[in-house]
């Protein structure tokens, strides 16, 4: 493959032919389906944003309504009305409402005079909830002591802030990376250092075993058995938390960190251990001082890495932390992430509603601060990896 | 047993590739509630007529009236009555509303723990505890201990029943844990001695389930099969079918009329919820 390449950049020939070459044509084919498909992931990932950004787009522009108060027009006025009066009442396309005939029109009229009698009277009722005024700031809402901020989407007004649900994300994602980073990155040091290469052969498949754990299975441990087992250790209120959920967390991205953060490790040359311990430096001083800085850009990587992975589960969370919509900085207080609140309530939202397009919000925002901290990462990596090899 | 298990996943299997409403061919979609006594009621019916096959499928209400109204389903297995919402939908997808049948009554339980001293609550207690109104057991009448509220997702008919009826429509507090599932509910309240949670009678291993009081004159009542039918216990409800009436004919029809009859509700019962009264019943 080597030699190939380098012909390449001298001539480039159709379909593999190179003066004093054999023809290679299956190569060439392989080598323009390989590139076929690593496009069409990139364009994978891309159509994805864009729908789900599609999706979401009147929420960001402000453009939905959730106005809980309805106004009807009592049926009788159906005659008086015109056509075009009658699409904008009934909220029809004007090829939908070809297609009725007066029966269909006077069943839909009567239906939005039971709605109407249904809508709630009170004095919020007026108010559009999905704009970013409601969906940030706290409010006070009827029937409520003073401002807060609430996460009830089925109620008669629709509460739509996701302060708490932000909030619940980062909480659990916090305590996942407190508790996996310490552990994988001793724990890589130790394999990649430490370790003789016997127990390495052992050590190595064994955490990386954990990542052959469904989440879904991880999340029931952690319901059943770890959330008893930390109650009584830890003697808190709420049985399920943001602590349960985050050490459950923190297990499914300790093979991730762990992982990458040794393959740094490991990579750092030879050379750099063998010059600090032939000056006298211990085991330990090296491994510290000489191979952990040489290795940073890796374990850096390895720690945004765990981050995306640990604020995008959903399993873990949604069954182990306990799903309270409250803002708190607690971590024994129960939890709402962004990530379970679309997994329990995207297959009952009204599809297209504002709901629905608020949930796809979330997704959007999830989306974005993922591939912000991965980039993120990757400059810091590239400045890093440019000062540690004395470029500038 | 398994012959019959086998014939239902032959049923959905062909029900898969075949488009609905075919000449025999029944496919019934929503309240994951309903959906065990859906699925026995569906064995029962096609043993006793073959060349029937039903396919049950869960999900829950919502996703049951939107595939009504995308006619991917001819039954719509509800654990709540119809939003005008969903009626509106309906009426722009076939032209006309959905017919309700209500199959039949189920009782909501107050699950506490085994251990809570807790015996008896009234429906006012009960929204005043569940808003966060009233946050220690001692306020009517337990230990000294902070209340955990436990709650359902807010996609369940359940949680929906519970917050019109008991709540009077007011948010739950947010304090309120949410679960994925009834057994969950269930399960939490069994290993947390201060918590309480509410779910269908025909669960309750495991946890306490408490007497309840219309209001506090009146005397505390137990979720049995005949306080619920009686109507004395105050926390019950129906559960419902909803059809597109133009395919309410036919094999279909008699389906409905079948899970109405005595025969039908007897199945009610093995199920562990409670059967229609008498006078709703289609003979």
């Amino acid at each position: 493959m080597a030699t190939n390449t380098t012909d390449s950049k001298r001539s480039v020939g159709w379909m593999g032919l190179h003066r004093g070459h054999k023809a290679r044509p299956m190569e060439w084919l392989a080598e323009k389906f390989i590139f076929l498909v690593s496009l069409s992931a990139i364009l994978m990932v891309f159509l994805i944003f864009i729908f789900v950004l599609r999706e979401a787009l009147p929420v960001f522009l402000g453009q939905t309504d959730s106005t809980a108060a309805i106004k009807a027009v009592p049926v009788e006025k159906m005659d008086t009305m015109s056509d075009a009066e009658l699409i904008e009442y009934l909220a029809v396309t004007p090829s939908e409402f070809k297609a009725m005939d007066k029966e269909t029109i006077k069943i839909l009229m009567e239906v939005r005079l039971e709605s109407e009698k249904e809508s709630p009277t009170d004095k919020d009722a007026g108010i559009n909830t999905a704009s970013w005024t409601y969906l940030l700031l706290p409010y006070q809402w009827t029937g409520y002591e003073k401002p807060e901020y609430i996460w009830q989407p089925i109620s008669q007004i629709h509460k739509y802030n996701i302060i708490p649900l932000i909030i619940g994300s980062l909480k659990t994602t916090i305590v996942a990376l407190l508790f996996a980073v310490p552990v994988s990155l001793g724990a890589a040091i130790y394999v990649s250092q430490m370790a003789s290469p016997k127990l390495k052969e052992w050590l190595k498949p064994t955490i990386e075993l954990l990542a052959g754990i469904p989440s879904v299975v991880m999340g029931f441990f952690a319901l059943i058995v770890m959330a008893t087992v930390f109650k009584a250790v830890f003697n808190y209120e709420s049985r399920l938390n943001a602590f349960v959920a985050g050490i459950a967390l923190g297990l499914a991205i300790i093979p991730v960190v762990f992982s990458i953060a040794e393959d740094a490790l490991t990579s750092v040359p030879r050379s750099y251990t063998q010059a600090a311990l032939a000056l006298g430096s211990s085991r330990w001083q090296a491994a510290w001082q000489i191979v952990l800085p040489a290795a940073l850009p890796g374990v850096f990587a390895a720690v945004v890495l765990g981050f995306g992975r640990a604020i995008g589960e959903t399993m873990i969370v949604l069954l182990a932390s306990g799903n309270a919509s409250i803002v708190s900085w607690s971590f024994f207080d129960s939890t709402r992430t962004m990530t379970a609140t679309i997994a329990a309530e995207l297959a009952e939202a009204v599809f297209g509603g504002h709901h629905y397009r608020i949930l796809f919000m979330l997704g959007t925002i999830l989306f974005v601060v993922t591939f912000l901290s991965n980039l993120a990462g990757d400059l810091i990596i590239h400045k890093l990896k440019h000062k540690l090899e004395g470029k500038r | 047993m398994l012959k019959k298990n086998l014939i239902i996943a032959l049923a959905a299997m062909l029900a898969a590739f075949a488009p609905a409403a075919q000449a025999g061919n029944i496919t019934a979609k929503g309240s994951d509630t309903l959906v065990i006594l859906a699925q026995k009621w569906a064995e029962v019916y096609m043993a006793k007529t073959p060349g029937t096959a039903i396919q049950v499928t869960g999900g829950g209400t919502g996703t049951g009236f939107a595939a009504l109204q995308n006619k991917t389903t001819d039954l719509c297995n509800a654990s709540r009555k119809i939003k005008s919402k969903e009626i509106e939908a309906c009426v722009k997808a076939f032209s006309k509303r959905p017919t309700e049948y209500k199959v039949c009554l189920d009782g909501l339980s107050i699950y506490v723990n085994a251990k809570n001293p807790v015996k008896e609550l009234t429906v006012l207690q009960l929204e005043e505890i569940f808003t966060g109104k009233i946050k220690n057991w001692k306020e009517v009448g337990g230990n000294d201990e902070p209340i955990a509220l436990v709650s359902r997702e807010n996609s369940s008919g359940t949680y929906e029943f519970f917050k019109e009826n008991v709540l009077k429509g007011k948010d739950f507090a947010s304090s309120a844990q949410t679960m994925p599932g009834t057994a969950a509910v269930l399960q939490s309240v069994a290993k947390e001695p201060k918590a309480i949670g509410y779910g269908g009678a025909a669960y309750g291993e495991g946890a306490k389930h408490l007497s309840i009081k219309a209001d506090a004159s009146s005397p505390a009542v137990e979720p049995t099969e005949e306080n619920v039918v009686k109507g004395t216990y105050p926390i019950w409800r129906y559960l419902y079918i909803y059809v597109n009436p133009n395919l309410d004919k036919g094999e279909v029809a008699a389906y409905l009329t079948w899970i109405r009859s005595d025969e039908g509700q007897k199945v009610v019962k093995d199920i562990g919820y409670f059967p229609l009264p008498k006078n709703l019943r289609s003979n």
